[in-house]
């Protein structure tokens, strides 16, 4: 602030104050702009060009010259010959290498008899261009040397010095080509769909079941009474706990064979055999003389989410709570509303705001979830959300591009969401 | 029509059934794994004797519910939990477990008659007014709610610790026995920590993890309060669409960034690495830790800052000597809020680190979840990586909880 600037209103132009101080905010943004240019802005960039590439995890190692020296004859006296092999390869099957030079240094006393024409020696080292390796090249340069006394006395080995190969290869990640396939591949199968499908139900019901567990557990904790700050503490403990401790404990839990509620169930007799709650893709039951079948093991994922995130949206519809009034309830107590009607007339009018600003938060950070199901069924048994088809497209399968793919579409749902929510939610809320 | 239902004597039978079959599950199940013993609680007898010993309060207008009524009501639960189960509440004969299975008992007749009172102690018997109707049924549905709450939330820290202090044996025997084994003494008990600090290197770990949270930490608030003082206090071009674009910014999800990351960590040589992390982590913390402070800063007084500018402060002095002191709350709440983000991170610490030596524990518990390492040790070393998180969330808890309410706009 600029005290020295009257206060009647901000000036038309930009003083010398101004930009000074316009610079100092610059220069205390700049660290932070940068780590987070090259951390989240540049990757989000990369990744729409990699979908575009046709890269496989095993292209991220470049593709390198290799050589292995062999010796072959003896030398016992001067003037005998012995064979220096070369064994050359690219360690690429797809692509090539140019301009491979090879460089190795020679023991004294060895003389080439005839030297190939890509090689050259001078003070015993020894230079080959090689040219450009194709693909899956491999040759056996061979060269024939005679061995003088200075050799025979050293004892040392050609093999001593390592030969060393440089070449130029294309990075696969920066070169200009460019293809559909991975979208193609992406939208073609069924597939797809059925992922989409799947993200959708976990979104929305994760989304709503956290939502009305919070509000519940909110209007529980809405009133004094002794042991509320333990119970309070209590409540957080599945949002605060590391998410691979309570999703193992989850798979612990409803274990099939070993797991606890599997045992309670079977022994109390609610069930009949061993429930596979994240193996099982469908279930059903009878209800009324009528078969219902529901998804199993996204049920029980779903279940997950609401447990582990319904903290969060407890702690804020709380905190709202408590920032209501009592006024208003003391009148509607006068004016006889029963407490039905107050918690439809009055809190949940009150309650709208929050509740719809958590809805759109949560639906974009549930979308975005990947820990949880990756943890919990690694995808499987229908549970597989479009998060961990990045996972399973570009690390499981080994095809980057593709996953990468996978990750447009997540950035384009969201992206879609953010603008809503930045359109709708409140200015002082947001 | 709702009028007809809208009755004490309906309400009595509500509430006395369901607090019976509440409290046989609850405390039926908790009796089967404390004592191991096989029990199948009889949840129809606890729903009678719940109804009943409601019933039993109703007999009198609330006026003239004595001492003595409550007695005969406790009584009548009792006897008709025995009566109705064949005295057998748990399917057990008595002398199976017999101290457990007592207490048990006990505090199943203890804790309906409890609720059942406390639910129905004011209830008329007749037609009531829709006020005291609806007064009641919150109540009832209250007290649920605090049980299923506690259960839901209980149960799977329970199991979590329990199983890490078993042997794979009884885990196999009796998925259901949580009963602790002091025949081993208390080197037995805690086998599966020992053998992951000795074996599994979970020490390193420990201090790795516990490296990388107070570094991001460090690095994150080294960023963010410049960053923040920036965009609270001055005046700058841009100003407006920076504060809001921020936690567009922290919208981005991590999956997306996973991708050319790895691509070009790997390159680089920064993926198997930890201070590849101590890159990442910090960048993915900055924003949310930028807007809560900035929230924080723009409630601070400016005059303060304006008088320190006066005296001749330059505006670094202005930030060290006034701002940050005057901050010091919500300089906790945020690097409690990214020590707990980063101490829990699991995505990139999965893809990125390859190489036993330099796991993260998050990274260390999953490559416990294989075949060949027995199930208590994973529990083990879940419990390892929670306790300090959970240690340091109860030790501040109310700076935590508000770094979530300003922060969490994270999932």
């Amino acid at each position: 602030m600029s005290s020295i600037e009257p206060t009647s209103g901000p000036p038309k132009g930009i003083g010398p104050m101004q930009r000074r101080e316009a610079r100092l905010a610059y220069g205390m943004l700049a660290p932070t702009f940068l780590i987070i240019a090259s951390i989240v802005l540049i990757p989000l960039l990369a990744n729409f060009w990699i979908s575009f590439k046709p890269v496989q995890l095993a292209d991220l190692r470049p593709p390198t010259p290799v050589a292995n020296e062999r010796v072959r004859g003896d030398a016992t006296a001067v003037g005998d010959q012995i064979r220096i092999e070369y064994r050359l390869r690219n360690s690429s099957r797809e692509r090539g290498i140019a301009d491979v030079v090879m460089t190795d240094s020679w023991p004294t006393g060895l003389t080439p008899v005839d030297l190939d024409a890509r090689c050259a020696i001078e003070n015993q080292n020894l230079r080959c261009a090689l040219g450009d390796l194709e693909g899956g090249y491999r040759e056996r340069l061979r060269i024939e040397v005679t061995v003088e006394q200075a050799f025979l006395d050293s004892a040392l080995n050609p093999r001593d010095s390592k030969p060393v190969l440089t070449g130029e290869s294309e990075n696969i990640l920066t070169n200009a080509e460019l293809t559909l396939d991975n979208f193609r591949k992406v939208f073609a199968g069924s597939e797809f769909w059925s992922v989409l499908k799947v993200t959708i139900y976990y979104t929305v019901f994760g989304t709503a079941g956290a939502l009305v567990l919070g509000l519940f557990a909110a209007l529980l904790m809405n009133q004094a009474f002794r042991g509320r700050a333990i119970l309070r503490g209590l409540f957080l403990f599945p949002y605060v706990a590391p998410v691979i401790a309570v999703a193992f404990t989850w798979v612990v839990l409803l274990d099939p064979f070993s797991g606890a509620l599997n045992a309670i169930l079977q022994q109390t007799g609610a069930a009949g055999g061993p429930i596979n709650f994240f193996g099982q893709r469908e279930a059903s039951f009878t209800l009324l003389g009528l078969e219902f079948t529901f998804p199993l093991a996204l049920t029980t994922v779903i279940a997950f989410e609401a447990w582990r995130y319904f903290p969060l949206s407890f702690l804020f519809i709380l905190a709202r709570m408590q920032s209501i009034s009592g006024d208003m309830y003391e009148a509607a107590e006068m004016d006889g509303a029963s407490p039905l009607q107050q918690f439809w007339y009055l809190s949940l009018p009150q309650l709208a705001g929050i509740l719809s600003v958590l809805f759109l938060l949560r639906f974009i950070w549930t979308f975005n979830k990947f820990d949880d199901i990756f943890l919990l069924t690694g995808g499987g048994a229908g549970t597989r959300t479009l998060t961990v088809d990045v996972y399973e497209q570009g690390f499981a399968l080994a095809n980057l591009g593709a996953g990468a793919a996978v990750a447009v579409v997540v950035f384009v749902v969201l992206f879609t969401f953010s603008i809503i929510y930045f359109r709708f939610s409140p200015k002082d809320e947001g | 029509m709702m009028a007809v239902l809208r009755n004490g004597l309906l309400l009595a039978v509500f509430s006395g059934a369901l607090w019976g079959v509440l409290a046989m599950i609850v405390l039926g199940i908790t009796f089967a794994l404390v004592s191991g013993a096989p029990a199948q609680p009889s949840v129809n007898a606890a729903a009678l004797a719940g109804l009943l010993g409601a019933l039993v309060l109703m007999l009198r207008e609330p006026a003239q519910r004595t001492m003595a009524l409550r007695f005969i009501s406790a009584a009548t639960v009792l006897v008709v939990l025995f009566a109705a189960s064949f005295a057998q509440p748990f399917g057990l004969a008595l002398d199976v477990a017999p101290f457990w299975q007592i207490l048990a008992i006990l505090l199943i007749v203890g804790s309906v008659s409890f609720t059942n009172w406390a639910c129905l102690h004011d209830a008329a018997r007749g037609a009531l007014r829709r006020y005291d109707f609806e007064k009641i049924l919150i109540r009832v549905f209250k007290g649920f709610g605090f049980v299923f709450f506690t259960v839901i939330v209980a149960l799977p820290f329970y199991v979590l610790v329990m199983t890490s202090l078993k042997s794979q044996q009884s885990l196999l025997a009796n998925p259901l026995d949580f009963s602790i084994d002091f025949s081993g003494g208390l080197g037995g008990l805690f086998r599966s920590y020992g053998e992951l600090f000795t074996q599994f290197n979970f020490g390193r770990y420990l201090l790795i993890s516990s490296i990388v949270s107070v570094a991001t930490v460090i690095l994150t608030l080294l960023f963010s309060v410049p960053g923040a003082y920036a965009v609270s206090r001055l005046r700058f071009p841009g100003r407006a669409v920076l504060s809001r674009s921020i936690l567009l910014i922290y919208m981005v999800p991590a999956i997306v960034l996973v991708i050319p990351l790895y691509a070009v960590f790997s390159q680089l040589g920064l993926r198997n690495t930890v201070a590849g992390l101590l890159i990442i982590y910090p960048a993915t913390t900055i924003p949310v830790a930028l807007y809560m402070l900035q929230g924080y800063f723009q409630g601070l007084p400016a005059e303060l800052e304006e008088a320190g500018l006066m005296d001749g402060l330059s505006r670094l002095g202005v930030i060290i000597k006034i701002t940050l002191p005057l901050s010091l709350p919500a300089m906790a709440s945020v690097s409690l809020y990214v020590f707990m983000i980063a101490w829990n991170e699991f995505l990139f610490a999965f893809m990125f680190l390859d190489d036993p030596d330099i796991f993260t524990l998050s990274r260390g518990v999953v490559s416990l979840n294989s075949s060949e390492v027995p199930r208590q040790h994973l529990m083990a070393g879940a419990v390892i990586a929670t306790l300090p998180v959970l240690g340091i969330f109860l030790w501040f808890e109310r700076y935590m909880v508000q770094g979530l309410t300003a922060g969490s706009v994270k999932g």
